[in-house]
């Protein structure tokens, strides 16, 4: 199994550490991983990506052009990565703040609407938890468990208290995602 | 065996340093590499093992800090990005010249000028060939991945050491910036200052006594008979690096038709590039460099005479090719490939650029 | 009476301090360069303190300064030295490190790393000879060549609207937080030159209690490089480098001297 994806969105929506959370899991699942993100002014409030690569082999290029998954939390994501999706590939989106949908049809498109319920429960910080649930939904690449034991890594002791409202934001992205 | 961690390649280095029981780090921020300085400042190094760090007020102040301690006999690194790495090139010359151990990390951006911030290798040249004035040479080392990142610290101190010369660690912005899994060594002790007299008191600054004649770090020879035999030394200590130090990594190179000279992330693009050139049946291996001075010379002399072309993927317009195209010597075609300026060139383009200029041409 | 009747330790009233090497100097007959070296030498070892003690030369006339003084020393690039200091003092902070420069090196070339050295309060001394030119690459303009002064690059004389004025580093690192005692000295006469040497005294004893940066100016003569005669080349400095580069301490137990 090697799963090759592509998270992006504006900076603060937690794209980041989205993928540090799967990439851990898959730690946690003895896989191999990389993380590498878009670096550079795009950090302060342009837009943010990663890509992230869970894989039972070694991992060759950490780089890619073309991808398994495409997680889109914005509209410049959107154009920018709609095409890199690969045949028969899944593009996974928050139709928040999206004007031009995605037109494909040789791909799997789903939506969740992560901004809006991440505002129903309270918190808009859960956001990219809400999403990472739908995309686990949608391709159970790595199991919960997993996730939780790479969140209890991965966030200092401090914030171990916030896990089960991750888990929660997990458990209702995996509920209400939807395929188009 | 210590912990699987998920650590950026600059984290990793930075850690390293401190596991590896490096005495002080100089340096200031740039992108992409001030990861290192700040896990060193967070990581507060002096509580855990005495390891000093230390922001500079610029990257020639850093590496002329770097000098002086390394004079002074302790296990000193800085590191950089290749603006950066410019401006210490006055210093790197006197640590050569004065045959200091240091470790300097050049963690590659685009150039030249300010250039980008975004991941190139078009520093090989300044790296391999010299980069300040006067004849001498770095050990120059390329990590591929997090985990080299890690391990090439405590080999760098102990090349350093060995030949008393400064080793670089040439990464660049992928390898800084990207996390993979890395487990990191275990601690070694910082030396005492016993140690470090009973090792090094023969010639570091470490406060003449009775006992020596004094000792001095200098690069400064004004007799021109006795600059040449110091450079004849430097140059012998050269060609024993060369002879005793090469280091590479052949990938499916046995059965190959093709050679991708690689290094860095290049050399893990290029491993994509070859799973999908075995995909369509074409027998490609990939050279992956990991010592750029020493560089395997006689290596792929040897594979020139057993397969068709060399394609040399790296990210700049053309260095790296040249010491792959000495080391072939015309016995097979040797072509470069490579995006630049910031650039990363995709598997599929390497691919294409191979079938076209080697397998096709 | 044989001059071996007069070599008798109850006639011993200057001795040759053992720092110095028997190398013979390098520098003009009539340099303050050697007397400086010398009462640096003469401290270190009055102080008991030459087996703890790492000196950094630096690019200029007194580059050789590491043939001369016989104790570990390092040589440092072109106004690299406060730098290069920093790096002993910090791997080594128990050792005495000082640093040993030029005017160019310290204020020209290496105003940088001088002034960032002063502000983080390296535990160091900085001995500092300004003799308002570049002696030893044949008498360029320093950045302390005073208005007017000839140099081989400023030939008609130096001209501040175009060349900037002499610049006074003693009293810029003096409002420095980080250093503890800045002073400008001279070495022309027997009374300036023991002045001289209780003012490195006090800067390494200050390093011994840890306090900061002590930073000595010592106001010299370069007299091939201002093209007179020894004696001359004295008085022409207390005429004209002493009223811009005026004698005294600045800045004492961390206090401007007001």
């Amino acid at each position: 199994m090697t799963e090759e994806m592509i998270i992006a969105g504006f900076g603060g929506q937690g794209v980041l550490s989205m993928g540090k959370i799967l990439a851990y899991s898959g730690i946690m699942q003895d896989q191999e991983v990389s993380w590498m993100p878009s670096y550079g002014p795009e950090m302060r409030g342009g837009t943010a990506n990663v890509t992230v690569i869970v894989s039972d082999e070694r991992i060759s290029s950490p780089v890619l052009t073309n991808f398994d998954t495409a997680i889109i939390l914005n509209q410049q994501s959107m154009d920018k990565f709609e095409n890199t999706v690969k045949p028969g590939g899944v593009l996974l989106y928050d139709p928040n703040g999206i004007l031009k949908h995605p037109t494909r049809t040789d791909i799997k498109i789903y939506t969740i609407d992560g901004a809006k319920l991440a505002s129903e429960m309270g918190n808009p910080k859960i956001f990219n938890m809400i999403v990472l649930g739908a995309f686990m939904q949608v391709k159970p690449i790595v199991k919960l468990e997993n996730v939780i034991r790479g969140l209890k890594k991965s966030l200092p002791e401090r914030h171990h208290k916030l896990i089960p409202l991750n888990e929660d934001a997990i458990t209702m992205g995996m509920k209400n995602v939807v395929a188009k | 065996m210590s912990e699987i961690k998920l650590m950026k390649g600059n984290e990793a280095i930075a850690e390293a340093a401190i596991l590896a029981g490096c005495d002080a780090y100089f340096g200031y921020p740039i992108t992409p590499q001030s990861e290192v300085i700040e896990y060193l400042m967070v990581e507060r190094p002096e509580d855990r093992t005495g390891m000093i760090v230390l922001q500079a007020e610029s990257e020639i102040a850093a590496i002329h800090m770097v000098y002086g301690a390394a004079g002074a006999g302790k296990k000193v690194m800085t590191s950089s990005s290749s603006p950066g790495i410019s401006l210490k090139q006055e210093g790197i010359s006197y640590i050569a010249a004065a045959e200091l151990p240091c470790l300097i990390v050049n963690v590659v951006r685009g150039g030249p000028g300010l250039g980008t911030i975004q991941p190139s290798q078009a520093d090989y040249f300044q790296s391999t060939k010299g980069g300040g004035h006067g004849d001498y040479r770095l050990i120059v080392l390329a990590p591929a991945s997090v985990q080299e990142m890690a391990d090439f610290v405590e080999d760098s101190f102990k090349l350093a050491f060995k030949y008393r010369t400064p080793v670089m660690i040439l990464s660049d912005g992928v390898i800084g910036q990207m996390m993979e899994k890395v487990i990191m060594p275990e601690q070694m002790p910082r030396l005492t200052d016993d140690e470090i007299l009973e090792r090094y008191g023969d010639w570091a600054n470490t406060g003449k006594t009775k006992l020596r004649e004094r000792n001095i770090i200098t690069s400064l020879n004004l007799d021109s008979n006795v600059q040449e035999a110091h450079n004849i030394k430097l140059q012998a200590k050269y060609s024993q690096i060369e002879e005793n130090e090469v280091r590479y990594e052949a990938i499916n190179c046995n059965d190959a038709e093709y050679i991708i000279v690689a290094y860095g992330s290049s050399a893990r693009v290029a491993q994509k590039s070859m799973a999908m050139a075995r995909a369509k049946g074409i027998k490609v291996g990939i050279f992956r460099l990991i010592s750029l001075f020493p560089f395997p010379k006689k290596e792929i002399n040897a594979l020139a005479d057993r397969v068709k072309g060399f394609l040399a993927v790296e990210m700049s317009a053309g260095q790296m090719i040249e010491d792959v195209r000495l080391a072939v010597n015309g016995k097979v075609p040797a072509e470069h490939y490579g995006r630049y300026g910031g650039v990363i060139h995709s598997p599929e383009e390497v691919l294409a650029s191979l079938e076209n200029k080697i397998i096709g041409g | 009476m044989d001059i071996k009747d007069i070599i008798k330790p109850e006639n011993l009233v200057y001795k040759r301090t053992e720092l110095m090497t028997d190398k013979a100097l390098s520098y003009c007959p009539g340099c303050g360069h050697g007397t400086a070296h010398n009462i640096t030498m003469e401290v270190i070892e009055e102080m008991g303190i030459w087996e703890d003690t790492i000196g950094v030369a630096p690019v200029g006339c007194s580059v050789l300064a590491y043939e001369f003084m016989n104790i570990d020393m390092t040589q440092a690039a072109h106004g690299r030295a406060p730098a290069v200091a920093t790096g002993i003092k910090r791997v080594w902070p128990d050792k005495f490190v000082f640093t040993y420069q030029g005017d160019g090196d310290l204020a020209a070339i290496g105003g940088n790393e001088t002034i960032h050295a002063c502000n983080r309060g390296e535990n160091i001394v900085i001995i500092f000879i300004n003799n308002g030119i570049y002696g030893m690459t044949g008498g360029q303009m320093a950045p302390t060549t005073l208005p007017g002064m000839k140099s081989s690059t400023s030939p008609y004389g130096r001209d501040i609207s175009t060349m900037g004025h002499p610049l006074k580093m003693t009293e810029l690192v003096a409002q420095l937080p980080g250093t503890y005692f800045v002073t400008r000295q001279a070495v022309h006469t027997p009374n300036a030159v023991r002045k001289a040497k209780k003012a490195i005294r006090k800067a390494f004893e200050i390093q011994k209690e840890k306090k900061g940066l002590a930073f000595i100016e010592i106001v010299s003569n370069c007299n091939s490089g201002w093209k007179m005669e020894p004696v001359d080349s004295n008085n022409w400095m207390v005429d004209n480098m002493f009223p811009y580069f005026p004698l005294g301490d600045i800045k004492v137990n961390g206090e401007l001297v007001k």
